[in-house]
């Protein structure tokens, strides 16, 4: 692809609409140059993750070509939601990007609980940063968080916040096991995260 | 540490965008983030997303590298 100075001049992305959209052979042929250029993202985003725990070297480029293989029907199915407002290239690349890190994120937790109880609080690294700390106010406010998980937020909150924001599940991985969508997820996380700035009121730093 | 684990737990204090609202606009926020233009004002919501949820950051530092790369 070509440097591209001003996001909004892009006679590039009216061919690729064009030819994607066009009958018979343009059509397969513009088809194979997409493909082409999501199993390059998708390779893209699985390099980066190379030599990450829990990941098999031969299990990767599968998952990039499924990878590649997922996002073009996505694309392609999307064709009409694409507005121009960035190039089609960078559109398209963001669908290969995200097929191929969901894919490694549920690769990497394949097979693994989650820790999603209250138990599963990093006591350890809580209460070591705060003993660490000469800071009473700060050790205050750990504390003053610890109740407001226990008594302000729903179990399911709970479970969200617990397993996300102090465990490192990625969001989509923990709404695969939910049975419900990141979205969703995301916004039961940030309801739980606005329970708890409430609960501090005056105390946030 | 201890600020890390505050900004894990409290997320973003500033007005946010969801996940499928910040898939919609990653494109967009990129470029006019590469073009070196005001990114945050073009997509109001984003930069507070990207900082409380971990995997729409990871997508978007990827969607980042990855067109850079092919400048």
């Amino acid at each position: 692809m070509t440097a591209h100075p001003d996001v909004t001049d892009d006679r590039d992305s009216e061919a690729w609409l064009a030819a994607l959209r066009a009958d018979g052979l343009e059509r397969d042929r513009a088809i194979a140059r997409l493909h082409a250029l999501l199993l390059r993202a998708a390779r893209f985003e699985v390099a980066r993750r190379r030599g990450a725990p829990h990941l098999r070297e031969a299990d990767l480029d599968d998952l990039a070509v499924q990878s590649a293989d997922d996002a073009l029907v996505a694309v392609l199915a999307k064709l009409d939601d694409f507005r121009g407002d960035s190039r089609f290239t960078t559109w398209a690349y963001k669908f290969a990007l995200l097929e191929a890190a969901v894919k490694l994120r549920r690769r990497a937790w394949h097979a693994r609980e989650l820790p999603t109880a209250p138990s599963d609080w990093p006591e350890t690294a809580a209460g070591s940063a705060a003993a660490a700390s000469d800071d009473a106010a700060r050790r205050e406010l750990l504390a003053t968080i610890r109740d407001a998980i226990a008594e302000e937020l729903t179990s399911h909150q709970r479970e969200v916040l617990v397993a996300v924001a102090l465990n490192d599940v990625p969001i989509d991985v923990l709404s695969e096991r939910m049975g419900t969508t990141r979205g969703a997820l995301y916004k039961t996380l940030h309801d739980a995260r606005r329970k708890l700035r409430r609960a501090l009121g005056g105390e946030l730093p | 540490m201890t600020d890390d684990l505050l900004s894990r737990l409290l997320g973003p204090a500033d007005p946010e965008l969801g996940c499928d609202a910040c898939f919609d606009e990653l494109d967009r926020y990129v470029e006019v983030e590469l073009a070196g233009g005001d990114a945050d004002a073009a997509v109001p919501g984003m930069r507070p997303h990207l900082a409380g949820c971990p995997a729409c950051a990871e997508e978007h530092e990827s969607l980042r590298d990855l067109v850079t790369s092919q400048k």
